[in-house]
This record gives structure tokens, C-alpha cells and sequence, in this order.
């Protein structure tokens, strides 16, 4: 197709000025911290590791960073379980009621967090889930699963029903075809559904932070109490910033050509 | 869900997990808060029935109107700014190459940025001392986000931008791969503009991703907490508190369980009629 002249150009800034916070981070994460609140430079005059170091010595830093990947982890494995056989039902069978279920899935979706925080923070006390990695990751199941049921069913649908048939005049059993034919065929769709529960359970904080208190406590949450008598310590601040950047950003190299069709939710 | 589907009700038993899972994360709760918004509670022993008194409250309270006309304004002028920004960079994207790749990493980036990270980084960035954005604009005019209440509003509004504007983009730019090479042929061949191509070729096959995007934007920019929470704490004075930072005050804040739990049905009600009518409109018009 024909090309506008100036595309690129407006592209590329466009870009560059979506880096530009991200790299201040990072140059704030290797300054010392009496350069950052000192004079204002455009680059750093001295260059340290030490708030990396703080990061990965300190364990209120190092275990709340593992917590956050224990319970997202766990959050990506419960919710793709739970979510592929009814993708697949959604997109081969018709049953009562199918269509009301799917677009109240999707109102879960619509749900403020807030709403659910004092019922999660009561319920969870009650029944011994408050403060684990367990508790984080069925809440976050809230969003996750309606969110892994559409991205899921999109990809399906678009897989020939011819298939399935096939298989069942050979002789294959419905769960002998979805493990042994199925699943391998999708396997694109499930990398991008678990991208995407990972990234959405890694980036909430409000759930997360009201069920947990200190053996499950998320790393966003040790962020937002740094505030000390001395005041904020911005160069440990950006260090972890741009420590909770790095899974994403390694991840998403994998699924780079599906981003865009997951954020549609399989639809495109 | 295309149709030609079989007809097989024992499908049942494999949506049942999704069924089991959602009901004690979301059916369980908002339960809860239902049982919440009709009582006085004193104590988990003290409580009595007030029938819909705390609705009324809610709905008269001062407060909480300001913060929903805060959190409207605000959802429009999100949608209005994000949404031809991203149709714009979408149809600015390389489409051929390496440089496709990198293109689609670099501009996902700041979606996988935890939420409070990107309230982090923008608390630093807009600062006039250390923030190379706060000290930009500080040459120009004078600018304090945690003074000025216009200042605040600007900066959680930027960021709003800078942060999901990406969602836009990658949203159209996988409509626009969609459509067919001969509908741009044809174009060519018919000596159509530059515009005129993209107001009759690409934005109407746009209309499904964008009724996603706009429903998505909606729904997140109406229920945003993280974000002006790290940078601003709702303040200067109460300049950017939203629905969802003075729900949060109420509810775990001040612990007053039934005006909490009033305000949450009125709020979820809120969204899902915006909702539902966006969707509504946007997927009838143009039929």
C-alpha cells in the first residue's frame, strides 16, 4: 500500500518519546543518590550499582520480587487449566445458556477492583488464604480467567471443525484428540494466553496488596512504602522499576507477532 | 463463536471449572458486599437491617458526586486523546522488515510495566528538581504536580496517555494487517487520496478492534486507582481523587462496610450501563 511521507518519521518520534520515561528511570537506577537530588544533569556524572546491589542484598526487596513471581506463576497455571477445556467448549458445542455465560465472563472484566476489596480481605481471613501466594493467585483469577476463556476461544474458533471430525472417525476419544492433537495445535495461543495472564497478574497491585501483609507481600507493594525519615529513596525506587520491567520485557520477545491479536482478545 | 457449532449439553461439564472458579472470586464476594450495603454493621454480633439508606447517602453524598465527575471528565478526555493518537501511530507503523518487530516491542513496552511502576516512573519524571519532563516544562512555565491542581491533573493525564495509547495502537495496527492488499490496489488504481483511502477503506474495517479498544479504555481509565495514587494520592486537596481512591478510603481506609458497599454496587452499575450502552451503539451504527 501506499505509504504517507512523513509516516516513519512521526512513527520513530512517537517511539522515542514512549522511551524517554523508561530510560530516566534507568538512569536514575545507576546514579548515586546524592547526585539524583543534587544538581540536575541530562546524564549521569557518576555511574553505580549500589541500588542494584541494595535490590538483591536486602530481603524485604529480594523475597517480595519472588513472591510476586511465585504467585503470578501460579495465578498463569490455575487459570489456563481452568480456562482451556471452556474455551474449547465455547467454540465446538453448543449448550444452554452459552452465550449469556460467555458475555458475563467479560462482565468480571468490567468489575472495579476496588469493589472487591474489603469482601476478598474478609472471606480470605476467614478461610486461612490471607497473606499466601495461593490466596494472590486464585484472586487474581478474577480477571484472569474470563480474560483466558476469550483470548483462548478466539484462537480456537479460527481452527476448522473438520479437524475435530476427523479425528473422531479415526477413532480418537475427546480428551485423547484435545491432549494429543489439539493442544499441540494451539500451542501458539496457549504461549499467549499465558503471557497475558502473567502480565496482568504481575501488573495489579490493589488485590494483591490488600490480602497479603508480609509472607506473600508483591514487590509492587514494597515499592510504594520506601518513603522514609530521609525521604524517598529514588535510586533504589527506579532500581526495582526497572527490576519488575525485565520479565515483560524478555517475554514479550516470545510472543512479539500475537501481542496484538491477545490485546483483542483473540479477535482480529 | 460462529454458528454450525453441534448441539451438546454435557459441554456443561467442561465450562464447569471456569464456572466454579469465578463464582468464589467474583459471585461470593460481590454477595458479600450486597449484605454489606443493607445493614449497619457495629460489630460481626451488632448489626441492623437500613434497607437502601446507604444508596441514598451515597448518591447525595457531596463527595462522591465530585469524584464522579472527576472520574467522567476524565474517561472522556482519555478516550478523545487516545483514541485518534493510536489510529495515527497504528497507520504510521512500519509494516515490512525487521524494523516490524522491534516497532511492536517497543511500543508494548509500557503495557507490561506494573501499574505502580509506571505511577513510579512518572512521579519521577514530571518532578521540576529531578524529572526531566517536570524540568522541561519548568523552563517554559512554572510547573509543581504536587502544588497545582491543574499541574496534577495534566501529569495523571499524560500518563494515562503515555501508559495505554500503546493498547490503541497495537489494537488497530492488527486491524489494518488485516485487510486484504487488493482493497489498496483498487484504490490505487482509482487514483483515491491518501485520506480518502484510509476514511473509506481503513476506518471502517477498523470499527470491531475499536469498539474493543474503546470499551477497554473505558472501562480501564473508569476504574484507574494505581497510578494517581503513587503520583498524586488523589491530592492536591482532592484535584485528582477518582471513584476508585475515594472507594478504597472508605472501604479499607475508614472501614465503614455499608456506605462501601453501597458505593461499590452504584459504581459497577455505573460501569456496566456505560458499557453496554457504547457497546450497543457502536456495533449498531453503520449497519
Amino acid at each position: 500500500m501506499r505509504r504517507l511521507p512523513w509516516a516513519r518519521t512521526v512513527f520513530w518520534l512517537y517511539a522515542a518519546t514512549l522511551m524517554l520515561p523508561l530510560l530516566w528511570m534507568f538512569g536514575m537506577s545507576i546514579r548515586p543518590n546524592a547526585d539524583i537530588l543534587g544538581a540536575f544533569s541530562l546524564v549521569p556524572q557518576r555511574v553505580t550499582l549500589e541500588n542494584y546491589e541494595t535490590f538483591f542484598t536486602d530481603s524485604t526487596w529480594y523475597s517480595s520480587y519472588l513472591n510476586s513471581i511465585v504467585y503470578t506463576s501460579m495465578n498463569t497455571v490455575m487459570s489456563l487449566v481452568v480456562a482451556l477445556p471452556a474455551a474449547y467448549a465455547f467454540s465446538r458445542f453448543r449448550f444452554a445458556g452459552d452465550k449469556h455465560l460467555f458475555f458475563w465472563l467479560l462482565t468480571n472484566r468490567m468489575a472495579p477492583p476496588a469493589v472487591f476489596l474489603l469482601p476478598f480481605f474478609q472471606i480470605y481471613q476467614s478461610v486461612g488464604l490471607f497473606d499466601t501466594h495461593l490466596g494472590v493467585a486464585l484472586a487474581h483469577m478474577l480477571f484472569n480467567v474470563p480474560l483466558a476463556v476469550w483470548i483462548l476461544e478466539g484462537f480456537m474458533s479460527g481452527i476448522p471443525r473438520e479437524i475435530d471430525e476427523t479425528a473422531a472417525i479415526d477413532g480418537y476419544s475427546l480428551p485423547g484428540f484435545f491432549f494429543r492433537i489439539f493442544l499441540p495445535m494451539i500451542r501458539s495461543a496457549i504461549g499467549v494466553t499465558a503471557f497475558f495472564c502473567f502480565m496482568f497478574s504481575w501488573v495489579e497491585l490493589l488485590i494483591a496488596r490488600t490480602i497479603t501483609s508480609v509472607d506473600a507481600k508483591p514487590i509492587a507493594a514494597t515499592m510504594t512504602r520506601t518513603v522514609s525519615a530521609a525521604g524517598v529513596d529514588w535510586g533504589l525506587l527506579a532500581a526495582a522499576g526497572v527490576m519488575t520491567i525485565i520479565p515483560g520485557a524478555i517475554l514479550i520477545w516470545f510472543v512479539r507477532n500475537y501481542i496484538a491479536k491477545g490485546f483483542a482478545l483473540g479477535r482480529v | 463463536m460462529s454458528d454450525g457449532r453441534q448441539k451438546h449439553n454435557r459441554a456443561w461439564w467442561l465450562v464447569l471449572p471456569v464456572v466454579v472458579s469465578v463464582a468464589f472470586t467474583a459471585i461470593i464476594p460481590l454477595m458479600t458486599v450486597v449484605n454489606y450495603s443493607v445493614q449497619d454493621i457495629f460489630s460481626p454480633f451488632d448489626r441492623i437491617f437500613v434497607g437502601l439508606d446507604w444508596f441514598r447517602d451515597v448518591a447525595r453524598d457531596p463527595e462522591v458526586r465530585g469524584a464522579l465527575v472527576r472520574t467522567l471528565i476524565f474517561s472522556a478526555q482519555v478516550l478523545l486523546i487516545e483514541i485518534p493518537l493510536g489510529v495515527l501511530i497504528a497507520v504510521c507503523m512500519p509494516r515490512r522488515g525487521w524494523t516490524v518487530s522491534v516497532a511492536l516491542v517497543l511500543v508494548a513496552l509500557p503495557l507490561l510495566i506494573p501499574w505502580n511502576v509506571v505511577g513510579t516512573i512518572w512521579q519521577i519524571f514530571a518532578r521540576g528538581d529531578i524529572g526531566l519532563g517536570g524540568w522541561a516544562v519548568n523552563k517554559v512555565v512554572n510547573f509543581n504536580y504536587t502544588l497545582d491542581s491543574a499541574d496534577a491533573w495534566i501529569t495523571v493525564l499524560a500518563m494515562d496517555v503515555w501508559h495505554w495509547t500503546p493498547l490503541v495502537v497495537l489494537l488497530a495496527y492488527a486491524g489494518l494487517r488485516s485487510i486484504p492488499d487488493p482493497y489498496f490496489q483498487a484504490a490505487q488504481i482509482d487514483g483515491a487520496s491518501a485520506w480518502a483511502t484510509f476514511r473509506h477503506i481503513q476506518l471502517p474495517r477498523l470499527r470491531g478492534v475499536l469498539t474493543i479498544a474503546i470499551l477497554l479504555r473505558f472501562m480501564d481509565s473508569f476504574m484507574i486507582y494505581t497510578e494517581p495514587f503513587v503520583v498524586t494520592g488523589g491530592g492536591p486537596g482532592n484535584a485528582t481523587s477518582f471513584l476508585s481512591i475515594l472507594l478504597s478510603k472508605i472501604a479499607v481506609g475508614q472501614f465503614d462496610l455499608g456506605p462501601a458497599g453501597a458505593f461499590s454496587l452504584l459504581y459497577f452499575l455505573i460501569v456496566q450501563i456505560v458499557c453496554y450502552v457504547f457497546f450497543t451503539v457502536l456495533t449498531r451504527s453503520g449497519r
